[in-house]
């Protein structure tokens, strides 16, 4: 036991090697390793809570789902390969398309933003952890299992057949018979549960773990981002949960939400689907935009232009896709004063986004540009989303909207605005914090092979589709009369649909080549400037062996100031910081939880819960009790936890 | 840095922090925080379940469809117990406050008291809402609205069982005093939601216009 230093001012009676600190001596430094590293064995798998563990399989799960969503879209493209084909038949053609929105949207779009978020945000935000670990956790294993659920119903041929907004009556009892329905009203409830928790977990990091110093104004544009995406979340999933509750229970029980001839009606459906379901398209495509001003600065070599102004247009938009949601409803007979209304608004939301495009643009011209991989998907981003934007703005028309109702030249629009907006930017993260996730560099050329097949693939896949739509080839058909003049189109966008295959392929081949023979990383390969970087690559399990404090913006980029670091937090127990809300002034010393196997038990009880109320109402009252049981045994302290909370407390 | 010591060691500065207390009331704790986004989630489910009510009341020409309006006793009876647990629930938070192990648990037990209370006449006031959940949407809705605002009940009534349980029982730290406190915050989000969920259940159906 080495006494790395004892000065006059030490007055606590811990030893001071199990005490952080920037003079902390690597026995100190193994010891916090210790204490937040995740136990072994299958039940210490079961166990862990580190936010890097949870992280790295919520996005391994995301794009799983992404991987099997991918190969539902290359069957339908090859159905409607030819005119006439018989590949798959009507019935498995509308499970198909169910299938792929359901998992695009619910299993990768939102729940892979606050994925990369569980990882990124502490490291940029200067914490040991992420806050509710063990309900981050809990989260995670919810999520699974909620989709999970949906693929087992689907390979067991009870998959839903409704489309991925389900719209009633066709989901209600009595057009979608089976099960189908339920699974997919349940499905919402696991994955938006998840997703709620994710949004207080986030919320709760930025706003209470930063590190001193970071007031709110110095916090890097992607924690922005998140804790902008993580409010809407908290006001849009409650409308789509409220929305599946009644549709499940009209399907299960006999209310009549949904039936006209006994007072229900079937636009209130599509009121409340999407009153979540556009700012769901917010809450992809808002982190996308974290993502993208993280990424310029370091590859523009200057501090992001109009970082004020970008904040604003942040928290403008999430206000305005609150009041879009009627533009998905054209169609109906909602009064023309209210579509008026929702097309200004729907026209209206291109201003914050213009204006973001614009600090970029600024930020790209005066910078001196390394144009590595990350940025080639930045820029192709500006290309397509302009394409998508330019054609929602068509939409957002009345008149055309009429028109192109449930054509494919709206598949091609929600394509462009989705993939431009939200995976090109997942794309460019992933080529950007690989390094720090896994210490090892992807290949270039590789990368940039993947860039150009993905890019020139997808404008082969989408952009004849605007074509199709504006010929009047409707959406959701399982095939087309030869002699329509859509073949060429068809077998067109099929092909390009392969090459996107073809370039996820070589991604994944690039991520197996590199964990094998990458060169390494360091901490900081691109030279940014945000605080994920002074961890080292990959980050040990508590993350900084001592707090940085913060100065600016760009913490690495500012000229060293002091005090650089935090000490005094312990290193043998999950002791972290806890700052003020705006100044993020040092203000608690927090013991957090150990790990724990009951967060994994508390999910399969809920799942128990979930999937037994589909066969009957009973089982919300039996499947509580398991769930009771294990939300106690999960709260309840153990004793080593107390001995430490003991030994560490300070009445304030 | 005002909270922190920015101390001098090895020539090198640093802020340090082991003195800082390590639990802390109201926003300085990351509960706090846990329980305002759950009132939150909670405040907007309850808005939109209004909404849905007075949707379905726009779209039909008489209301309540085919049923009487819910009889007002149990419904007005449940809005005074409720009123009246803010008492023990606002004692409670002060005990918690004030480290008083004793009259925390005291007050906890008359929160928990009340909750039960609460539940037993709830079971009454769905007897007496004179329709049924699969008559007509009226009474889906009604029922739906009904049942949500249960469900906070029986979570926050379990959750103050398990606290109480474990101010008797189990090991005591700083940290169970906050959790009496966000307990107490949450019982008040349970009451206050009651008075507008109240408004709609029992004087919606008999407002004129």
């Amino acid at each position: 036991m080495t006494m790395a230093h004892t000065g006059p001012e030490f007055s606590s009676s811990r030893d001071e090697h199990r005490v952080d600190g920037p003079t902390a001596t690597d026995t100190t430094r193994r010891l916090l390793a210790r204490t937040w590293d995740d136990p072994p064995g299958i039940v210490g798998m079961l166990a862990a809570v580190n936010h890097k563990t949870i992280a790295r399989r919520f996005v391994v799960t995301t794009f799983a789902f992404f991987a099997l969503a991918g190969m539902l879209a290359l069957t339908m493209r090859l159905q409607l390969a030819r005119p006439g084909l018989h590949l798959v038949g009507p019935d498995l053609y509308d499970t198909l398309f169910t299938m792929h929105g359901t998992t695009m949207m619910f299993l990768f779009g939102v729940p892979v933003m606050q994925a990369v978020a569980i990882y990124l945000i502490p490291l940029m935000v200067g914490a040991r952890s992420i806050a509710f670990p063990r309900m981050n956790a809990y989260a995670y294993w919810v999520f699974l299992f909620g989709g999970l659920t949906l693929y087992v119903a689907f390979v067991l041929g009870a998959g839903p057949r409704a489309g991925w907004f389900s719209y009633v009556p066709l989901a209600g009892p009595d057009y979608a018979a089976g099960k189908g329905t339920d699974i997919w009203a349940q499905m919402i409830t696991f994955t938006e549960l998840a997703s709620l928790l994710e949004a207080i977990v986030l919320i709760t990091t930025i706003l209470k773990m930063r590190a001193p110093g970071m007031s709110l104004n110095r916090m890097p544009l992607f924690a922005w981002a998140t804790l902008v995406t993580q409010f809407m979340v908290i006001f849009a999933m409650p409308a789509v949960m409220l929305a599946s509750t009644a549709l499940i229970l009209d399907r299960l029980v006999g209310t009549q939400f949904f039936n006209p001839s006994l007072g229900g009606d079937v636009l209130l459906w599509q009121h409340l689907f999407w009153f979540f379901g556009h700012p769901e398209v917010y809450l992809i495509f808002i982190p996308a935009l974290g993502f993208i001003s993280s990424i310029l600065p370091t590859f523009a070599r200057r501090p992001i232009f109009g970082y004020t102004a970008i904040v604003l247009a942040l928290i403008a938009t999430a206000f305005l896709a609150f009041g879009l949601w009627v533009h998905h409803m054209f169609a109906t007979s909602v009064p023309q004063l209210g579509k008026s209304f929702f097309t200004a608004a729907s026209v209206m939301i291109a201003l914050p986004s213009g204006l973001q495009i614009y600090c970029w643009i600024a930020t790209l011209l005066t910078g001196r540009l390394n144009l590595k991989t990350p940025l080639l998907f930045v820029l192709a981003f500006f290309f397509i989303l302009v394409l998508g934007g330019m054609t929602g703005v068509m939409l957002g028309s009345v008149s055309l909207d009429l028109q192109l109702h449930d054509t494919y030249f709206v598949v091609a629009h929600l394509h462009y605005v989705l993939i431009g907006g939200a995976v090109f930017p997942l794309s460019a993260a992933v080529h950007y914090w690989f390094p720090k996730v896994t210490g090892r560099m992807l290949d270039e050329r590789l990368g940039r092979w993947q860039f150009w097949l993905f890019f020139i693939g997808f404008n082969v896949a989408f952009f004849p589709m605007h074509w199709l739509g504006l010929h009047g080839m409707p959406r959701r058909v399982w095939t087309y009369p030869a002699g329509m003049g859509w073949s060429a189109m068809n077998l067109i966008s099929t092909v390009g649909a392969w090459t996107i295959a073809a370039s996820v392929l070589l991604f994944v081949f690039n991520v197996w080549r590199s964990l094998r023979h990458g060169p390494s990383a360091g901490p900081n390969p691109w030279g940014a400037g945000t605080l994920e970087w002074a961890a080292p690559s990959p980050p040990p399990p508590h993350n900084f062996d001592a707090l940085p404090v913060v100065h600016g913006r760009d913490p690495l980029w500012d000229p060293p100031t002091h005090p650089a670091h935090v000490s005094g937090l312990a290193a043998d127990a999950r002791e972290v910081l806890l700052t003020t809300v705006l100044d993020a002034r040092p203000d608690l010393r927090s013991l957090f939880p150990m790990p724990s196997i009951w967060p994994f038990v508390s999910a399969v009880a809920t799942t128990v819960l979930f999937i037994g109320s589909i066969f009957t109402p009973w089982a919300v009252v039996w499947g509580s009790v398991p769930v009771v049981i294990a939300l106690t045994a999960w709260f309840w302290p153990t004793r080593r936890h107390h001995a430490q909370a003991m030994a560490l407390e300070r009445k304030p | 840095m005002s909270s922190g010591d920015a101390s001098s060691r090895d020539g090198r500065a640093s802020v340090d922090v082991r003195d800082l207390p390590s639990f802390g009331f109201g926003h300085r704790s990351a509960m706090w925080w846990a329980t305002a986004g759950l009132m939150l989630i909670e405040g907007t489910v309850f808005a939109i379940a209004v909404a849905m009510y007075f949707y379905l009341r726009d779209i039909n020409a008489a209301w309540p469809l085919d049923a009487p309006p819910p009889e007002m006793r149990w419904g007005t009876a449940n809005l005074a117990i409720l009123l009246v647990s803010l008492v023990p629930n606002e004692l409670a938070k002060r005990a918690a406050q004030r480290l008083d192990l004793p009259r925390c648990r005291l007050w906890l037990t008359i929160c928990l008291a009340f909750s039960l209370a609460f539940l037993a006449v709830r079971g009454l006031e769905f007897a007496a809402l004179n329709v049924k959940w699969y008559a007509n949407a009226y009474g889906s809705i009604v029922w739906f609205l009904l049942g949500l605002h249960t469900t906070h009940l029986v979570t926050d009534t379990i959750d103050t069982a398990v606290l109480g349980v474990l101010l008797f029982t189990g090991p005591i730290e700083g940290r169970r005093f906050v959790d009496v406190s966000e307990n107490a915050l949450y019982w008040y989000f349970v009451v206050l939601s009651w008075i507008p969920i109240y408004a709609v259940v029992y004087l919606a159906p008999r407002a004129l216009f």
